[in-house]
């Protein structure tokens, strides 16, 4: 309903979704200004098998636009609405995974995020897709893994194209806390370099890193808040509570280049982001004080396995 | 030509296309019965592809639905066929459209040759096999099951129900062992012929029609009235895991694949070109003669051990096991000192030097996390602020055992810490707890503090100890606890460290030559008493005797000290 509402504020730039065949996997994101990152991020899903990308806008002033515009698999909406008031992006992406990804795997996930999932250098995501779906799981979690480079974050500049992990390779490997949303029955996890360096007064206000991107779309089906709640909450139970290992992936998140210093002030002014930006605010107090998130005990990033051994994710029983 | 191929297709016809042409060009005729749920032109599409080769024909089509007796009835038809239109045919195998041979069809031929009376299928009696789903086991034999598991749940649930409460059971027909077995056998033709030419086939057919999944247990169970030969093994290679579904093979598993030398291999996933490409288009002769899947096997009961058990002491996105279902709370063992500290002036390094752990201070003070040599980091990146441990001090510790997997760690407990993981610990196999209680009077007594706060802070920590103490020594505590009073653990110090010692494993029992520094008690005796004559009763020192000559503090012995 909503979603309905606030999809008035989309316009339409290019619609190729009669292009998706039934059975294509199709990704979701919602964007601004992140023109610099777009074409790494289109090359890396369609490695991975992404069939269709259907994008939202939000007043890109870079060019990303015009760029997104020319890809042969991509639909394209843009709004000048307000990304806060429409819930961070999500009312706009409800309202079109609803239109066009019934039925589809969908996977939903923002510019500055890699999925990784087991055996993801071997497998394309289809055989991923087809293995949940054989054994009957509807959705699939992949928490948020905060990437950082060694030494100030503004050291290397991104170029075009270019692979961001190059740069920001190091992760945190274990200092991550969960507690579990007895309402929606999603986890909350915190951690990791952000609560480390940005949120040591206030632990609980540390972003949330659980994620749920990739579901088998129903059109009743609906985000709650980012991709970390979904509605029926029964697709919120990607953990097992009995001692196994449900299969998991992670969001390599690569926010943290050179890009970001000047982000954190653009979107402190905007004050579009959750809480008042309050994320945002502490960043920009903790990049003046100290640019550096590396510590002697992050880890250098390898692959899934790496990811595996380290209980970041699981390959569950798939094997 | 002493092999035909029953083959069940349901989708991916094209690979079904391809690994039928591989069985034809090998000169083994197949059968070919296709799901009646397929379409009628997708279904003559594929007749038309493969018309092209000789032998190869289409049997009456049945609606398969997975766990009913549509697949029997296919096997059944199709094999028939197969028996009465190709009369050389001695062994008659029966293989699904995403079956894939692995060796050369002659090897597996020449492998049959050289037994010819032997059928091989897997049949073991209900009593003795553990892979069931549902819970029901020798009840799929004697209930009804009319309604679909998959997509009558509810029915079906409520129907086993309902029969169960009223004991509606059936009759087993005369004769009649059931067994159970993988569902993809090789039959010879006398074996197979018995069971489809049975008199008697009619009562078995209405019998296992509301069998639960008949196509694990029909021929299985059959096979064994006529077979003079049972093999209790399927040539086809085919894992299950814990949900009854089969594992699927992809491109990674071409090497694992090679060496296993089964003959054939089932499921392969439609899309892993490499694998078709591989065995379908070029010779693969293996070296053994016989199957042996066993690295297949260990890699896939490993993963319905990570699926069902979990690695113990993991909590994280796909795995949070509600409090009792951990497996094990933490990952390793580790030792937790209360009241050493106090006790002995340099323990920390002391106790780094004598066992070769990794010795912390104080993780749970409110001031900072003590780590070791005080970094302000640790392993997994953990941080020593204190408001960030406290957020979630549970997973600190277990997320602490788990970065630190290999390496024993030891830290520092007591009264003046945060108590959040005081019950997690008590209730830890893998915690050794030492305790010495009312050490956390020895700070205070060295302290320069005006009386009456000492008075109060001791209290305070008192309470606190035995609270915590009450939790070690509760119905529900598991871990390795050892629990001295300070006045007998002065008494003989290097006696109860040894015992800490052994408990700490094989590795570290060496005995201690060099002894810790004890602080210097003279005066705390007097001390006690004056705590006692505020009004506060110190009981969880022990008793130190009390009065004007307070006993001269041992001075720790230089000697080594023997223990084996």
């Amino acid at each position: 309903m909503r979603a309905r509402r606030k999809s008035r504020q989309l316009r339409e730039v290019r619609n190729r979704t009669d292009r998706i065949r039934p059975g294509d996997i199709l990704l979701f994101s919602t964007l601004r200004n992140e023109d610099i990152r777009l074409p790494y991020f289109l090359k890396y899903y369609r490695d991975l098998g992404v069939d269709h990308f259907i994008m939202v806008d939000n007043d890109s002033t870079d060019g990303g636009r015009e760029y997104l515009a020319e890809q042969a698999d991509v639909s394209l909406w843009t709004t000048k609405g307000s990304y806060r008031r429409a819930r961070f992006g999500v009312d706009w992406l409800n309202y079109l995974q609803r239109k066009y990804a019934h039925g589809h795997w969908t996977l939903v996930v923002d510019p500055d995020e890699f999925f990784v999932f087991p055996f993801c250098d071997t497998r394309p995501i289809r055989a991923l897709t087809d293995w949940l779906e054989a054994s009957e799981i509807r959705s699939f979690s992949a928490m948020l893994l905060d990437m950082y480079p060694k030494g100030r974050i503004d050291a290397v500049p991104y170029q075009r194209g270019q692979n961001p992990l190059e740069i920001a390779s190091w992760f945190d490997a274990g200092n991550y806390s969960i507690s579990k949303n007895h309402l929606y029955y999603n986890l909350w996890i915190q951690g990791g370099p952000r609560a480390r360096m940005f949120f040591t007064k206030e632990p609980w206000r540390a972003p949330a890193l659980n994620k749920t991107p990739l579901v088998k779309w129903d059109r009743r089906y609906a985000y709650v808040s980012s991709t970390h709640m979904l509605l029926p909450r029964g697709l919120n139970l990607v953990y097992d509570e009995w001692g196994g290992e449900k299969a998991s992936g992670v969001l390599l998140h690569t926010k943290f280049l050179d890009t970001f210093t000047e982000k954190a002030h653009e979107e402190l002014e905007r004050g579009q982001h959750y809480a008042n930006s309050h994320e945002y605010k502490a960043y920009a107090e903790g990049l003046a004080e100290h640019p550096d998130l590396w510590c002697k005990w992050s880890e250098n990033y390898i692959n899934w396995r790496q990811l595996e051994i380290l209980g970041l994710m699981s390959k569950g029983n798939w094997a | 030509m002493s092999l035909g191929i029953v083959m069940l297709v349901h989708t991916a016809l094209h690979r079904a296309e391809q690994v039928i042409r591989h069985w034809s060009a090998a000169g083994c005729p197949v059968v070919i019965h296709v799901d009646r749920n397929v379409d009628r032109a997708t279904y003559d599409r594929f007749v038309e592809s493969v018309a092209d080769l000789p032998d190869v024909q289409f049997s009456k089509r049945h609606r398969c639905e997975w766990g009913t007796w549509g697949i029997v009835a296919a096997s059944q038809s199709a094999s028939e066929q197969l028996l009465r239109n190709f009369p050389d045919v001695r062994h008659a195998y029966l293989a699904s459209g995403s079956c894939m041979p692995l060796r050369p069809i002659q090897e597996l031929k020449d492998y049959l040759a050289d037994r010819p009376r032997t059928d091989f299928i897997e049949s073991a009696t209900t009593a003795d096999v553990p892979w069931t789903v549902g819970g029901l086991d020798f009840e799929r034999f004697t209930l009804r099951f009319p309604f679909s598991f998959r997509k009558q749940r509810f029915l079906f649930d409520r129907y086993v129900e309902f029969q169960r409460r009223f004991k509606l059971y059936r009759k087993l027909p005369e004769g009649i062992v059931p067994h159970m077995g993988s569902q993809w056998w090789c039959l010879t033709r006398q074996t197979l012929s018995a069971i489809l030419e049975d008199p008697d086939r009619p009562i078995y057919d209405r019998y296992f029609r509301r069998v639960w999944i008949p196509d694990e247990s029909y021929f299985q169970t059959l096979v064994r009235l006529y077979s003079q030969n049972v093999e209790s093994r399927s040539l086809t290679l085919s894992k299950f895991d814990y949900q009854g579904k089969p594992h699927i093979f992809y491109d990674d598993h071409l090497q694992l694949l090679r060496r296993s030398d089964c003959f054939v291999a089932r499921k392969i996933w439609p899309n892993a070109d490499l694998l078709y490409d591989t065995f379908l288009k070029s010779a693969n002769p293996m070296k053994g003669s016989e199957p042996n899947p066993g690295k297949i096997d260990r890699i896939f009961s490993k993963a319905v051990e990570r699926r069902t058990r979990g690695r113990a002491g993991l909590f994280m996105q796909s795995r949070l096991p509600r409090e009792g279902h951990e497996n094990g709370f933490t990952s390793a063992p580790y030792s937790v000192f209360e009241g050493f500290t106090e006790l002995f002036e340099d323990f920390e390094p002391w106790l780094a030097r004598v066992t070769n752990a990794r010795v912390h201070g104080h993780l749970f003070s409110p001031e900072r996390v003590e780590f070791e040599s005080r970094q302000k980091t640790f392993a997994g990146a953990l941080c020593d602020n204190p408001k960030l441990r406290d957020h979630n001090a549970r997973m600190f510790l277990t997320n602490l055992i788990w970065n630190t997997r290999g390496e024993r760690q030891c830290f520092q407990f007591g009264p003046t810490d945060s108590q959040f993981i005081s019950w997690d610990i008590a209730k830890d196999p893998n915690a050794q707890i030492s305790v010495i209680t009312g050490a956390w009077s020895i700070p205070l007594f060295l302290s320069n503090r005006n009386f009456s706060e000492i008075r109060a802070e001791a209290a305070e920590l008192q309470r606190i100890e035995s609270e915590h103490l009450s939790a070690l020594r509760s119905y529900w505590s598991k871990a390795r606890i050892r629990i001295w009073t300070l006045a007998d653990f002065v008494e003989s110090p290097m006696e109860a460290m040894q015992s800490v010692f052994d408990d700490m494993g094989a590795k570290n029992l060496r005995t201690i030559t060099e002894a810790p520094k004890m602080v210097d008690l003279t005066g705390f005796a007097q001390f006690l008493q004056n705590l006692k004559n505020q009004g506060m009763h110190p009981y969880l020192m022990g008793d130190f005797p009390s009065g004007p000559t307070p006993r001269q503090p041992r001075r720790p012995q230089r000697k080594p000290y023997l223990v084996r």
